[in-house]
């Protein structure tokens, strides 16, 4: 792993806006991470009789079959409990089933409660309470199980 | 003035009204569906908000996601465009009771100009003069024959929640009125909701001439003269002129007051279009009125050098008319040509696509409205007007010289367009003598534009 290489490996990076790259090989791993608009790429020599890979990249979620997103079917605001001063009806690690509420939008003064159409784990929530969203942007992450 | 308006619409007229809020000093905001992410209006605005797939009933014709955009957005106003729900009275009323303005005339010139029945009762009243026919909607088809036998034939059968050209049918004799009643009932009541339908008598070779008026909220009424939109195929407009190359100075000042009268008596607020036929006669008949701008406002706005789409948001947010109509005078010629994304030579057959290379025509006397650009995708939900193309000349000659001039420049490749098509009608001298009707498309894409060939 050269200068040249590292900086090709960072220009990728830029370039399709990846959150991360890891790559393995025989005798090498290296790690470049972008951090809020910083790129620190990790290197280390390790003496390791491991495959090549390329690791996987945390944005591509799309790529894992296993992780579902759950995107907003209307206009509204996004509202993680039932009312202000109420639990949220999940928080992330939470299981959910089929036909659970994930979330309120509210949409010209209606409450629209959507379900979770997977069952699975709650591994990530896309959206702040109360933040105003469009069709289809993205509100959970699901792990089905 | 409103500090955000929305625009309830896409393309070209979202272009068009996010420029005039822009001069205004107005924010304006986008909707879109997800298939025009891509779309011009999404990235000329200041904000923009996805309200559905691409399909129009799921987005742009979607209140609920509209209001609901538009409370997000914290909007003072909506501007719905042309189409979509520009003339729909329901969203008008659901505005008001959101306490946001919509821009356009009251629920109520609305839904009484959308009927296309009443609307000609309304204005018969007012002294227009409208086509002859049966009184009201005819109930039967016995009905329809008794007043076809005391107007003549021919007859058009006409839809009463119809307009735009839609929901038409020519009758020459009882038979054929019989063997259309049922069917054109039938067809209203699936097109429209509503099987009503009227007869008015059918004009032959009839010219289309429309006054354009503007209204504020204070009974000021003005027009803005004529617009001659005859060239059309199907009903449905592909060339419009202003003014119209057939009036004279006495018929068209008789026009423009007859279409403020109509005005006034439905209280009338914003802008409007009085249609009217002009038969072999010279004379004039009502048939509807449109409660909305217009696609081909542009010819209007050159001639008379006034923003109609800036007067919308300004009367909509309670202006006082800033015109008399002594002040609203005709300079020069102006002809828009609407360019679609339709194959002329081959039924019209309408290709969407992408545009590979793009080249606007500019220089003197040129107005292009459009939202396309390089690298563009036509998405295949919407109509297919990729752009008006507009000449502006200090006479019709001069016009129609630069309309030649500017559609040999224009090109969109890869895709198929009229432009062709117009060019075959600016260089036809049957079209620089004005001398034609409505049946002008037709007589000629067969018999001549056809088979010369298309130059692209």
């Amino acid at each position: 792993m050269d200068l040249k290489d590292l900086e090709r490996l960072i220009a990728l990076l830029k370039e399709h806006e990846l959150a991360e790259i890891e790559i393995e090989t025989e005798g090498e791993y290296i790690k470049v991470r972008a951090k809020e608009g910083m790129i620190l790429p990790t290197v280390s020599s390790s003496v390791s009789s491991m495959p090549q890979t390329v690791g996987s990249v945390e944005n591509s979620m799309e790529t894992d079959p296993n992780l579902v997103e759950v995107k907003s079917p209307m206009v509204g605001t996004f509202y993680r409990a039932p009312s202000p001063d109420a639990e949220p009806f999940v928080k992330e690690g939470d299981k959910v089933e089929v036909g659970q509420t994930l979330c309120i939008i509210e949409a010209m003064k209606l409450m629209n409660e959507i379900k979770a159409e997977v069952s699975g784990i709650v591994e990530k929530i896309l959206v702040e309470n109360a933040q105003p969203v469009e069709y289809g942007q993205g509100l959970f992450y699901i792990r089905k199980s | 003035m409103f500090s955000r308006v929305l625009i309830a619409n896409r393309g070209e007229i979202a272009v068009r009204v996010i420029r005039a809020c822009r001069e205004l000093g107005v924010s304006p905001v986008a909707v879109y569906s997800t298939a025009d992410e891509d779309c011009l209006h999404v990235s000329l605005a200041d904000d923009a908000i996805c309200i559905g797939p691409g399909p129009g009933k799921e987005s742009y014709l979607n209140i609920p996601a509209i209001m609901s955009a538009a409370e997000l957005a914290d909007v003072d106003a909506i501007h719905p465009g042309y189409g979509f729900l520009a003339e729909n009275a329901h969203f008008a009323e659901v505005c008001q009771s959101c306490n946001i303005t919509f821009i356009g005339p009251s629920p109520e010139n609305i839904t009484l100009m959308g009927d296309k029945v009443r609307a000609r009762e309304i204005m018969r009243k007012a002294g227009l003069p409208v086509i002859p026919g049966s009184d009201g909607k005819v109930s039967s088809v016995e009905e329809a024959i008794d007043v076809a036998r005391r107007i003549g034939y021919p007859v058009m059968i006409k839809a009463a929640a119809g307009g735009g050209g839609k929901g038409m049918r020519v009758c020459h004799n009882d038979m054929s009125l019989k063997s259309a009643f049922a069917m054109a009932q039938r067809e209203a009541e699936a097109a429209f909701g509503d099987g009503g339908l009227y007869i008015e008598k059918f004009i032959v070779n009839p010219r289309h001439i429309e006054i354009q008026i503007l209204a504020d909220r204070y009974g000021n009424v003005v027009h803005l003269w004529e617009r001659d939109c005859t060239i059309q195929r199907r009903h449905q407009k592909l060339l419009e002129e202003a003014p119209s190359p057939v009036l004279t100075q006495r018929q068209r000042e008789r026009l423009g007051e007859l279409a403020v009268r109509g005005a006034k008596a439905v209280g009338y607020s914003n802008v409007g279009t009085m249609e009217f036929l002009m038969d072999e006669a010279g004379d004039f008949y009502f048939i509807e009125m449109n409660t909305r701008i217009q696609v081909e406002h542009p010819v209007t706005e050159m001639i008379t050098g006034i923003d109609l789409v800036k007067e919308q948001i300004l009367v909509a947010a309670g202006e006082r008319l800033r015109y008399r109509q002594r002040d609203i005078k005709i300079q020069g010629h102006a002809i828009e040509c609407r360019i679609n994304a339709e194959d002329w030579e081959n039924d019209f057959r309408p290709n969407p696509g992408k545009i590979e290379y793009l080249y606007v025509p500019g220089g003197r006397g040129v107005r292009v409205d459009t939202h396309i650009y390089a690298g563009y995708v036509i998405p295949p939900f919407y109509d297919s007007l990729l752009a008006k193309l507009i000449s502006f000349g200090k006479d019709r000659e001069e016009a129609i010289a630069i309309m030649q001039r500017a559609l040999s420049e224009f090109v969109i490749h890869p895709l198929k367009t009229i432009i062709g098509l117009h060019e075959m009608i600016m260089s036809d001298p049957g079209f620089a003598v004005g001398n034609f009707s409505t049946h002008y498309i037709e007589e000629k894409l067969e018999r001549e534009f056809l088979s010369q060939g298309g130059r692209r």
